[in-house]
């Protein structure tokens, strides 16, 4: 290995040669990734181009099967997280691994947990005061002894933000923080790394949110199928430069919505009612495409919860096609042809440990049957074709969810269910984590199942999304419905991001 | 698919070798007890003896082809061996009183559904855990034994039942392995090819999931206990038929077999994963385990001691091999 001690005054990290292959999947291919000291540093590239690899090898979680890593300018080696943390190294899991049953509090100090002096008895009044105060500086209003399993996917990512950020760490390795965080929170976690830098804290930052890079990165690295093509400063460098360096062609990074005839009522709520949200009116039209926006825990994930019956609705009517119906639970309503992409797709989305087919076809299975049997053919068929239209990327459709990138297990959850090609579809976060291709690539789809007559709903902390994908826009503030913004006032520019914005805040 | 995986044999590295250790490591196992046992024994490989593992195995296999369906589903069932004691006693009953063997057959198959119907209604609808009911359950199950039994053993001196347990078909192969053999494939069908298996891997894998994707997760679960107090049935059938008596006390600790057939078979305990042909491999592992202790003469004192080791390590093998982060 060469000698590095001459860049060491600059360099923090610097891993040299990395390869990682799982079976015949070559994840990391030669890769050189170097980052400067103190600087926000922003690793782009496609779904499953190596990204989350490389940093689970950093912190220890998988071993590169080549490579050496140069951390502080020593040669670095780490069997595990805890290691890592010791060594100077956090990071945000992109997938987040909560334990439910912990609190708050717990949660951000396990292995690090305060003790009577010597003792081997847990202070449990210094962790959480410890942890109040955590809460308080990110301005978070929990208390720290509510248990993980009550919060939402951005109150847990929070959590793992502060988490990461607490431990002192030199670096800090930020894996798609954002991806299920609404606006607000984002610019506190801007603000966060801002002060993070101030003190001498370097951190890899990780998004497909393009515009997030500019706003919060100095410099960048570009991978693509598990090979380094490119880094430097973001000075230098525009969107569509980044985009074609990841993609290795031209990709239109504005949503291609294609406008379409907008026919009848076909979806329509009154007066529901449940935990999180009041009175929530509104119809969906037959090739419509209705976006909600609103802060995170806004109740646009509980309405649509509630609506598809799993979460009880405590007073409120929903119409279909124009008759009363009543969902008492998932099945009902796809049974009645809605479905719904749940936000959440560790949880609710995926049964990790089965094949990718099995996934896809899980909810369509009806459809695919040969009398009594399934028709494995078909199914077969099916599954690679929607795979295929979004772009999955993987060694063949029995791979295990488990073994996709997290932008690819997103894709898998939405071609379940775009393949069910219901009347009604709910997209929460649709576009959670998946890259810039692929995303004018879903956008795209939505599009023509709209033109198809689908009825389409849409939620998402995405402000540039939800304004450039809907028909219209309703805006939740604290549980209710304030406020209406249509496509025309957007297009013709009476409308713009401080209008939502100003409305979600509660005007 | 297959070729695939022959081609990489060859050249495979550290990570290929793994995967295919995991799908069929097992196989090698069950071969390499084949050829250890064959050599060291010079009896092992007479056909009477070939059969008759196969016939003792019968009897486990059927049981370990209904717990595998719990099993993957997230269950687990401790009921079954007292529900053979209920089916032999409930055989002796109608076969004394009517001698029609069919209806005692039935009979036999319809109590022990039925109590798999319980047990799965209790677990699904109140959300107990299947350990705890079905070790309950089991109590019950195996008292009811005794009392229409009147807690008594008594011969059934009906030769025509016996068959079912000591017959041949073509005098050549026992028809407990054509019981399993058929069970076998009904089980393969079941859990591979049709919705109702998906929905079994589903519900194990992530019960969240599944229902947030419409799967009736109540009528899932509860069809996983039904299929295994039928299995039991079956298996009852042929416990009764091959001792040709009705006994209120057998059928104890028969779940320790089905469940080590399933979990070396490569059945996952957290559930979601699993396969009806490796959960045959390690029906008939153990049922060389067995035959082997016998012919190299340990007593069987030690047999026991051998059979909770080698769960051990089947266990521990399966955590080593299946590591998953
Ligand atoms: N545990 C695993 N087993 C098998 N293959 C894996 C495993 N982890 C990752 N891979 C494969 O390695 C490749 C790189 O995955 P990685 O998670 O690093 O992508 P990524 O750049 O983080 O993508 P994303 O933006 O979607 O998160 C993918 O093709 C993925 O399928
Ligand atoms: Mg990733």
């Amino acid at each position: 290995m060469p000698e590095k001690k001459q860049e060491t005054n600059n360099i923090i990290l610097d891993c040299q040669g990395m390869s990682k292959s799982f079976g015949g999947t070559h994840a990391l291919k030669d890769v050189t990734f170097q980052v400067k000291k103190g600087q926000v540093h922003a690793l782009l590239g496609e779904n499953g181009a190596g990204k989350s690899t490389l940093m689970k090898i950093i912190i220890g979680l998988y071993k590169a099967d080549k490579g050496t890593i140069f951390f502080e300018g020593k040669p670095y080696q780490v069997n595990g997280p805890a290691e890592a943390i010791r060594a100077g190294i956090s990071m945000i899991h992109q997938e987040l691994n909560t334990e439910p049953y912990l609190s708050i509090a717990e949660s951000i100090f396990l292995n690090r947990e305060d003790v009577h002096g010597k003792s081997p008895f847990l202070n449990k009044k210094e962790t959480n005061r410890k942890a109040a105060e955590l809460l308080r500086q990110f301005d978070f209003n929990l208390n720290p002894k509510i248990l993980m399993e009550e919060l939402t996917l951005a109150q847990s990512q929070m959590i793992e933000i502060i988490k990461a950020v607490s431990c002192n760490a030199r670096l800090v390795i930020m894996d798609e923080p954002t991806s299920s965080l609404d606006s607000e929170e984002t610019g506190r976690l801007f603000r966060t790394i801002r002060n993070l830098q101030s003190q001498g804290v370097t951190i890899i930052y990780i998004s497909h949110r393009m515009e997030e890079i500019f706003q919060v990165c100095d410099s960048y690295s570009v991978f693509r199928d598990g090979v380094f093509v490119n880094s430097g400063e973001l000075t230098e460098v525009t969107t569509g430069d980044l985009i074609s360096m990841m993609v290795g062609r031209k990709v239109e990074s504005v949503f291609p919505k294609v406008d379409c005839e907008i026919g009848e009522v076909v979806f329509k709520v009154e007066g529901l009612s449940g935990k999180g949200f009041r009175d929530i009116s509104f119809e969906v039209h037959r090739g419509e495409i209705l976006g909600l926006s609103g802060l995170v825990g806004s109740g646009r994930s509980e309405t649509m919860r509630g609506i598809f019956g799993m979460d009880p609705l405590t007073s409120g009517k929903i119409y279909l096609e124009g008759k009363e119906i009543i969902i008492k639970n998932p099945r009902d309503a796809i049974n009645k042809g809605i479905a719904m992409i749940n936000e959440d797709r560790k949880n609710f989305g995926l049964c990790l440990f089965r094949s990718l087919r099995e996934n896809v076809s899980l909810p369509n299975l009806r459809k695919l049957h040969k009398g009594t049997l399934i028709n494995q053919n078909k199914e077969k068929t099916e599954v690679r074709d929607i795979t295929g239209q979004l772009r999955v990327k993987t060694a063949s459709i029995e791979a295990d969810a488990f073994s996709l990138s997290g932008g690819n297990q997103q894709k898998v959850v939405l071609s379940k269910w775009l393949m069910s090609k219901p009347k009604v579809l709910i997209m929460d976060e649709p576009t959670r984590g998946v890259d810039v291709g692929a995303k004018s690539e879903i956008h795209a789809l939505m599009s023509k199942f709209a033109a198809e007559g689908m009825a389409i709903i849409v939620v998402s902390s995405e402000l540039p999304e939800i304004m450039g994908m809907s028909d219209r826009i309703l805006i939740y503030h604290e549980g209710r419905l304030n406020g209406e913004i249509a496509r025309e006032d957007i297009l013709n520019g009476t409308a713009d991001q401080e209008t939502i914005l100003a409305k979600e805040f509660g005007e | 698919m297959e070729k695939a995986n022959e081609k990489k044999i060859l050249g495979m590295d550290q990570h290929d070798l793994s995967l295919f250790m995991k799908r069929y490591g097992i196989v090698f196992i069950m071969v390499g007890m084949f050829l250890i046992l064959s050599v060291s024994s010079p009896n092992f490989l007479k056909i009477n003896n070939i059969t008759n593992v196969f016939s003792t195995v019968a009897l486990n296999g059927v049981l370990a082809m209904g717990m595998v369906f719990v099993i993957t589903a997230g269950g687990i069932d401790l009921s079954i061996g007292s529900m053979l004691a209920l089916a032999s006693t409930t055989i002796g009953i109608v076969l004394q009183a009517t001698g029609n063997i069919p209806l005692a057959c039935i009979a036999a198959i319809i109590i022990c559904t039925f109590f798999g119907l319980l047990n799965g209604l209790l677990i699904a609808k109140f959300d107990m855990f299947p350990f705890v009911v079905t070790l309950a359950s089991q109590l019950v199950i195996r008292g009811l034994g005794y009392v229409i039994s009147g807690g008594y053993s008594f011969a059934l001196a009906n030769p025509k039942f016996s068959k079912i347990g000591l017959g041949k078909l073509w005098n050549a192969i026992p028809y407990p392995i054509l019981i399993l053999f058929g069970i076998t494939i009904l089980a393969f069908i079941l859990l591979h090819q049709t919705k109702f298996g998906r929905y079994i891997y589903a519900v194990g894998g992530n019960i969240n999931a599944a229902t947030a994707s419409g799967v009736n997760v109540f009528w899932t679960r509860v069809g996983s206990f039904i299929i295994s107090g039928f299995c039991a049935g079956v298996a009852g059938i042929i416990m009764t038929a091959r001792i040709n008596a009705a006994q209120p006390n057998i059928g104890i600790g028969y779940e320790t077999d089905a469940i080590a057939a399933c979990v070396i078979g490569g059945t996952s305990f957290a559930g979601g994963i699993s396969t009806i042909p490796g959960t045959l491999v390690g029906i008939i592992i153990i049922g060389l385990i067995y035959n082997g202790m016998n012919l190299l003469g340990i007593s069987s004192y030690w047999q026991t001691i051998c059979k909770g080791l080698i769960i051990i390590g089947a266990v521990m093998l399966d955590t080593i091999i299946n590591k998953k982060r």
